[in-house]
């Protein structure tokens, strides 16, 4: 949620608001202001289906929340390994909150590998539940403990919840026909009911979605509803959970208006969508699967009543050539990609940039170099996007800040792609893209207007009189040239990577030529029109943070904690990496310190200290994971004080 | 002739071959009033060398554009890189010189987002058969309406002269002093394996045929592969002379027609028969004994294993027995008329897509101000 409205330090602690005994027995009902959850368990256990099931229960309820998926790479990693472990993280609060959070307070550990694997990120006195059936002495040396933690008391400083999980959702389930291990698998289902209990999560929509889910196999459905049941009934009647908690839902944290919750991708493929329709051409996305992107490819392929048109290529360079060859045709062309499957498609966005075509390149980075980490999420293709082909061939970029935000982002690249007729890259990563928040769905009609205008008359008049189209013959204004599409009568000419006369668009090897052409190109992404950038500093501060893409989240609590402590400091955030926005070297004038805090090891840093001859402070971090708030305002606090 | 055997593809020989209609070009708009070869040629000065194969190629292709009757403006020729790439610029239609290898896939996305053009990628064995081999097996398997023109002269010209995937093992040249060592590819069989539903073979010199190969890959609904033998009189000179030369050819050159048995040689006196131990084809001395063996040449045959074999019969040294003509035209799906097809169901089952709707998903909650 990116409401710039709220101005509540997001607290290092949750805070308990209230407590009421529940009048009627023993149980009792704190309130709290926000809490961290994370379900953690092996990678085929369900956690991120629990998780995602828990996050739109939340979201229904009104909460502003952010989350945190983290998978392994491997589909099915060996059962009960640390390397096996898959998590997600749900943070939600009654008020505006920017970040998944930085340390859990409840802890779901459905094995020993689990426990491990988190127990370092739960400060002392977080809650954890624990399925106890795991705990087996063979899996608890497994994962390297010499005894078991339940019992050695290296758990004493926390909250121990220790339910038979497995067992309890096996008895639950006994009058299904279900052999042991199919009965077994419902046990993420028992999980999420305990924790809908304890967090007085509305369930109406989980009852659907297992519905739903499982319409062909009524049994199993009616199994999992069951688990989720005797979950929720578990927490009501069992004495070990006294306390249940509410989160008030973040009426004040939000505009009014409808939201839902939203991932990055399918906020992006939204998108992508609606560039289409505002633009009036049709979408094609010419795509082959990759991590972290594949997601759109299938969000894009249900739309075909949109008319979209995926194309699963046979390579990243045929995924993007087919793109390149439907916008020659006049379609709103796409291709979706991540860090390895950009440097594939290198020369053919070359090819756009010479044949001065739209196209829409996203990439959704993730860990590298080479394969890297795929399901893991990082900020490193900044220069690959700026510089990774070959000669001079300068393509804008543009980058989300936030997953509800890719929305929006993808509709501004579909802007500059269309106006300029120009490749445009647009950098999410892994940690937009699966990562959700609630999003105030936007009125169709104060989408941006997209249209363009293909060209349909000659343009030229030759010396001798002659009335002819000229394809490179350019826009005064915006310098783009004429799209002419085929089936356009009169307009027929022939484009290609070699270099081509300024006007007549003519094969030319002249040298005086090239160097127009050159300078020419680079004009063109140059003089984009970009909003200005905004920058807040309601303190008059002499440290700015200037941050790109998907670290807004963790900036801006780092900056509120500082704001809230007292400490003076403003920040930017960069929606356009390429050209940057008119006042930027202005904005940075302005300020005796800037910080850039990347995922990387300092390319924005690189590109402004070249461009603006700046010392920018760089403050990186490459592990994969999205910045912690506290971590951030450490160091910016350090910057700060110099 | 024409023939409305099961697949309703216009037969494999004979002018008249088309009146049996271009029923892969239904949706292309068609040109008012008559045209002519001139209006095909663009106003561009035509650069290979003197004496180059693509001169005859280009003319014949500007010759025969004017039977189809499409508007000009709705054909597009697609290329790669290498000499033969040049082609889209001489031509005036739109056209587009892509990068090298790619022109199968960037033809593949302009295809199958407009039925109502008439695609065509110009390409050679380099640009077709190495740097984008994987492009073209995909374009041929997914059959797209695409024809594609593999100018195959051996060797690679625009680089000046290294052997090439369809070079001769052995072969002499600036990057192989001591021979080249790679076992050549095999186009036609390549494509066929690829699941080609038309493959064909013709020369760059013979007019006449090469124009009968360009009208039945025009009417062939779906990715037609041709290649046509160029030579290239620079690096390559006389690679298809054993064809090309009126005594030699007689022994060298195959002519199939659908429907005829496969003879060759003066007076037919040459001919394939199917070997019934091996199930291979071989080449034989026609007797009034074997005269009832010989093989029928069945275009449309099902089964690819008859045109495989046909692909092989060439030795491809000395270029001795090889068939030119349509080895396979069969009727398969076409890509682009199936992604076409899933979108109007998707409409009808769904309606037009609503864009408020999509956004709204299904679980919402308000906010009020």
């Amino acid at each position: 949620m990116t409401s710039q409205a709220s101005r509540t330090a997001e607290q290092a602690d949750e805070t308990l608001l209230s407590e009421q005994r529940d009048p009627a027995g023993s149980k009792s009902v704190r309130r709290l202001d926000r809490v961290i959850i994370r379900f953690a368990g092996d990678s085929g256990d369900g956690m991120q289906l629990t998780g995602d099931r828990f996050t739109s229960e939340t979201a229904s309820f009104g909460n502003d929340l952010s989350t945190l998926p983290n998978f392994p790479a491997e589909i099915r990693a060996p059962a009960g390994t640390l390397p096996g472990v898959s998590s997600f993280q749900l943070h939600f609060a009654d008020h505006d909150i920017l970040t998944p959070g930085d340390a859990p307070n409840v802890l779901v550990a459905m094995n020993p590998a689990a426990l491990k694997a988190n127990i370092a990120d739960l400060p002392r006195g977080a809650e954890i539940i624990v399925d106890t059936d795991e705990f087996t002495r063979r899996a608890v040396q497994k994962v390297g403990y010499q005894a078991s933690p339940l019992e050695d008391g290296s758990l004493e400083g926390y909250s121990v919840h220790q339910v038979p999980l497995t067992t309890l959702t096996v008895e639950a389930l006994k009058e299904f026909d279900l052999s042991r291990k199919e009965a077994e698998r419902s046990k993420n289902m028992f999980a999420l009911g305990l924790l809908s209990w304890m967090y007085h999560r509305p369930t109406e929509g989980t009852e659907r979605f297992l519905k739903a889910k499982f319409a062909k196999r009524p049994q199993i459905a009616e199994a999992n509803l069951a688990a989720f049941r005797a979950g929720w009934n578990f927490g009501e009647t069992t004495e070990d959970f006294a306390v249940s908690y509410e989160i008030a839902p973040a009426v004040t944290a939000f505009p009014a208006g409808v939201y839902r919750n939203i991932s990055g991708n399918l906020a992006l493929s939204y998108g992508l969508v609606a560039a289409s329709r505002q633009a009036g051409l049709p979408l094609f996305l010419g795509s082959y699967p990759i991590t972290p992107a594949s997601d759109i490819l299938h969000e894009l392929s249900r739309h075909k009543n949109f008319g979209v048109r995926t194309f699963q290529a046979e390579d990243e360079i045929a995924g993007v050539g087919a793109a390149l060859g439907a916008a020659f045709g006049g379609a709103l062309g796409v291709t979706t990609t991540s860090g390895p499957g950009v440097a594939l498609k290198a020369e053919t966005i070359g090819l756009a940039v010479s044949m001065e075509l739209p196209l829409l390149v996203v990439d959704i980075q993730r860990g590298g170099p080479s394969t890297g980490l795929p399901t893991k999420t990082e900020q490193a293709d900044l220069l690959q996007a700026m510089f990774g082909r070959n000669g001079e061939a300068p393509v804008p970029v543009v980058a989300p800040c936030t997953p509800a935000d890719c929305f929006d982002a993808a509709l501004e690249a579909a802007r500059i792609a269309l106006t300029y007729r120009t490749p445009v890259f647009l950098l999410s990563d892994g940690y937009l893209a699966n990562g959700s928040e609630p999003w105030r769905i936007p009125d169709v009609a104060e989408l941006p207007d997209l249209r363009v205008e293909f060209a349909r008359e000659r343009n030229h008049t030759l010396a001798d009189g002659q009335e002819v189209f000229w394809p490179y013959k350019r826009d005064p204004r915006t310098l783009a040239r004429p799209w002419a599409v085929p089936g356009t009568p009169g307009l027929e000419h022939r484009i290609g990577g070699i270099e081509k006369q300024d006007g007549s668009g003519e094969i030319s090897y002249a040298p005086a030529n090239h160097d127009f052409m050159v300078r020419t190109r680079q004009a063109k992404i140059d003089g984009i029109e970009v909003a200005d950038l905004t920058v807040d500093d309601p303190d008059g501060a002499r440290t700015l943070v200037l941050g790109w893409g998907s670290t807004y989240g963790p900036i801006t609590a780092a900056v509120r904690r500082l704001r809230a402590a007292g400490e003076a400091v403003a920040q930017a955030h960069l929606r356009h990496l390429n050209p940057f926005p008119a006042n930027l070297g202005d904005v940075l004038a302005r300020y005796e310190r800037v910080v850039v805090p990347e995922m990387n090891l300092g390319q924005l840093a690189t590109l402004v200290r070249a461009r603006y001859l700046v010392d920018v402070h760089s403050y990186n971090q490459v592990n994969g994971m999205p910045f912690k708030a506290e971590q951030l305002a450490t160091a910016l606090k350090e910057a700060i004080d110099g | 002739m024409a023939d409305t055997s099961a697949n309703g593809s216009p037969a494999a020989t004979g002018g008249d071959a088309v009146t049996g209609g271009f029923e892969a070009l239904s949706l292309v708009p068609k040109a008012v009033g008559r045209q002519s070869m001139k209006d095909f040629k663009s106003d561009q000065e035509v650069r290979w060398c003197p004496g180059c194969g693509d001169y005859a190629i280009l003319a014949a292709v500007q010759g025969f554009l004017p039977e189809l009757g499409l508007a000009r403006e709705n054909i597009v020729f697609v290329s790669g890189i290498g000499c033969s790439s040049r082609f889209p610029y001489y031509m005036n239609t739109y056209g587009m010189h892509s990068i090298h290898g790619r022109a199968p896939a960037i033809a593949t996305g302009l295809a199958a987002s407009r039925s109502d053009l008439s695609v065509w990628v110009v390409t050679g064995d380099g640009d077709a058969l190495s740097i984008g081999g994987n492009h073209l097996i995909h374009a041929l398997r997914r059959n797209v309406n695409l024809k594609i023109l593999l100018f195959n002269n051996r060797i690679y010209g625009l680089t000046k002269g290294q052997y090439s995937p369809t070079s001769e093992v052995g072969k002499i040249t600036k990057s192989t002093p001591m021979g080249s060592l790679d076992a050549p590819f095999n186009p036609l069989s390549l494509a066929i394996g690829a699941e080609a539903g038309f493959v064909a073979r013709t020369v760059d010199s013979d007019r006449k045929h090469l124009t009968s190969v360009l009208r039945e890959a025009a009417a062939h609904p779906g990715t037609a592969l041709v290649e046509i033998y160029q030579n290239c009189n620079i690096f390559n000179d006389g690679a298809f002379d054993v064809i090309k030369d009126r005594a030699r050819a007689e022994e060298a050159v195959i002519r199939l027609e659908h429907g005829q048995p496969v003879r060759f040689g003066a007076d037919g006196r040459r001919g394939v028969v199917r070997d019934r131990a091996t199930g291979d084809l071989r080449v034989v001395d026609v007797t009034p004994a074997n005269e009832g063996d010989l093989l029928v040449h069945d275009a449309h045959a099902a089964s690819p294993t008859t045109a495989f074999a046909l692909s092989r019969l060439a030795d491809p040294d000395t270029l001795h027995h090889t068939p030119i003509g349509v080895l396979r035209s069969v009727r398969r799906p076409v890509y682009d008329a199936q992604m076409n097809d899933q979108l109007d169901t998707a409409v009808r089952d769904r309606g037009e897509g609503d864009l408020a709707a999509l956004l709204a998903g299904t679980d919402t909650w308000t906010v009020t101000g």
